[in-house]
């Protein structure tokens, strides 16, 4: 990867923190523990990279399979766990 | 087919943006969370996509697997226990991009050994690669051990240890051992280096514990709050050893989100993070001992009953409930609610004054009274409740203790001075039901509770609610 690549990358990092920050805080204190659940569902993303690890089939060995596997099984914990909880949540404040 | 995918990944960080900006109000914030679910599906229907994934097979087992316990955990667990949930999720968030930056890593150890041009599309070795490579694994690794440990201080299954001295050494020994591994392992080729990486594993695992075990309970909202910013830095590293801008951008939102919940939650507590995380527990520093407390309450606490509060109640205009976490630990949230409601019926104002640290995650207070279905108006944050005690008739401290301690405003001396607090003793007159006079977690005694004004009702939380609820009926 060269050096304008890896600036440009680096650039979108820093930037993406910058609107994280924006708009996190704008989220009352009334709300950051789905808040916090809520990130955790999208911080599986990194199921992505685990999907792309253990569907290589034949051209990837099989302790990488493998641990793409475990990964993607946590982050789908996540996923899963993270966004019902998180719905489960906004709708006890939702109801009146 | 690339550009496409690449789009999709867009897509996905900008609906989860979306989806965190819906959290801005309860109104919106379901939608909101819908929205990051849709994103979350169109990246992995992208990343199914992706040319490198040609079986199935173990992907829909992993995802089987995931979604089962991820689903179980989600439906079964209790809301007091939602600090345990998140901190197991950083956990597990953590663990994730350490397994891919390590799998990332044994492909492309293998891709070296294949002729050039064999494998299409892997980023090559470069000192950012390298670089990201290892800062994912490393964190990923101390977030894993370190969300754990929160997870067995928050069930009370560890405790606080009485010296703190021998885990800072390793702390210190772990740090040293990973700047010098990670400096050879970058400056050298790395992907000759696995056993130096494994060995940098297990010294993160073990780094994670030791940063975390001698942490106080009380200081757990920080340290889940940073944790959850160490699982989204961890996942943006694995976006840069990747080379995925989706994954970069929504790690390191999960990143912000994290450290801001940290830096509030240390403000609430008056300390630095430094403090939190170095500092040991605030009880073993500075608290009293069992006479000392004894004496400071000797003879001054005025002990009243159910009756003479259900009559205070009956003249007030404006009650303010203060909620603490030994209310949700009475499981008293319901009849709290119900008292609240009977008061509205007499034509009472009826208010929840909530303090950043009422419960044990950010937020976590406000969750447990809209559980027992306190519409979310009610419940007032710190800063705008504040003036409001001036005017009020009666102010109910229920299973709150530091919080609203006096001392952190005027007493130099006291260890948690400057720590903002929930100005109770404002109002008129003050109800504290609490079982006995035990200290709080800061380990000294509360003023409050010998002001001219305050009332004190020993018992549990619960059971003093329910008297008073059908006191008030027989008025």
């Amino acid at each position: 990867m060269d050096a304008t690549v890896l600036m440009l990358t680096f650039t979108i990092f820093v930037l993406a923190i910058f609107v994280g920050v924006e708009v996190i805080n704008k989220v009352p204190p009334t709300l950051h523990t789905p808040l916090m659940s809520g990130t955790n569902a999208i911080s599986g993303i990194v199921v992505v990279g685990a999907i792309i690890s253990s569907g290589g089939g034949e051209q990837t060995d099989s302790l990488s399979t493998f641990l793409g596997v475990l990964a993607i099984i946590l982050a789908c914990i996540n996923i899963f766990g993270g966004f019902m909880v998180t719905d489960r949540m906004l709708h006890m404040f939702k109801k009146k | 087919m690339q550009v496409f995918i690449n789009l999709a990944y867009l897509v996905a960080a900008i609906l989860f943006i979306f989806g965190i900006k819906g959290m801005t109000t309860p109104k919106t914030a379901v939608r909101g969370n819908q929205m990051s679910a849709v994103g979350m599906l169109i990246a992995v229907i992208a990343a199914l996509l992706e040319h490198h994934v040609v079986t199935y097979g173990y992907i829909i087992i992993g995802v089987i697997i995931g979604a089962g316990i991820g689903t179980f955990l989600a439906r079964k667990v209790q809301m007091t226990s939602m600090p345990e949930m998140v901190a197991a999720l950083n956990g597990f968030g953590g663990g994730a991009s350490l397994l891919v930056a390590s799998a990332n890593y044994l492909e492309m150890q293998q891709a070296a050994a294949l002729p050039a041009g064999t494998l299409m599309g892997m980023p090559e070795v470069s000192l950012m690669w390298s670089v990201a490579l290892i800062l994912s694994i490393l964190i990923g690794a101390v977030t894993l051990t370190g969300s754990f440990v929160a997870v067995g201080k928050l069930m009370g299954k560890l405790g606080d240890p009485s010296s703190i001295g021998m885990f800072k050494m390793i702390v210190k020994i772990c740090f040293a051992l990973l700047i010098a591994g990670a400096i050879y392992f970058v400056a050298d080729d790395p992907l000759e280096h696995s056993n130096l990486l494994i060995v940098m594993v297990v010294i993160c695992l073990l780094l994670g514990v030791a940063l975390v075990i001698p942490i106080g309970g009380a200081d757990m909202p920080v340290v889940i709050a940073l944790l959850n910013s160490y699982s989204g830095l961890a996942g943006s590293a694995t976006g840069f050893v990747l080379g995925n801008n989706g994954l970069i951008i929504t790690g390191s939102l999960v990143g912000a989100s994290g450290l801001i919940l940290t830096t509030i939650m240390c403000k609430a507590m008056n300390r630095s993070l430094t403090n939190v995380l170095f500092g040991g527990s605030m009880a073993a520093e500075s608290g009293v001992s069992k006479d000392e407390n004894d004496a400071f309450y000797e003879g001054k606490v005025k002990v009243s009953s159910a009756d003479e509060v259900a009559m205070l109640l009956d003249s007030a205009k404006k009650v303010i409930f203060v909620p603490g976490y030994g209310l949700a630990v009475a499981q008293a949230q319901h009849a709290t609610r119900e008292l609240a409601s009977m008061l509205q019926d007499h034509g009472i104002d009826v208010k929840y004054a909530i303090h950043p640290v009422a419960g044990r995650m950010p937020g976590h207070m406000n969750v447990l009274l809209a559980e027992a279905e306190v519409p979310y108006e009610q419940l007032v944050e710190m800063d705008v409740i504040n003036p409001e005690f001036a005017q009020t008739d009666v102010a109910i401290v229920l299973g709150a203790n530091d919080v609203t301690n006096p001392a952190a405003s005027k007493d130099k001396n006291s260890p948690i001075y400057g720590m903002p607090i929930l100005q109770v003793q404002n109002a008129k007159s003050v109800v504290v039901v609490k079982r006995g006079l035990s200290p709080g977690f800061a380990g000294i005694p509360n003023e409050l509770f010998i002001n001219e004004n305050s009332l004190m009702v020993h018992g549990d939380a619960k059971l003093v609610l329910q008297e008073i609820i059908s006191a008030m009926k027989d008025l």
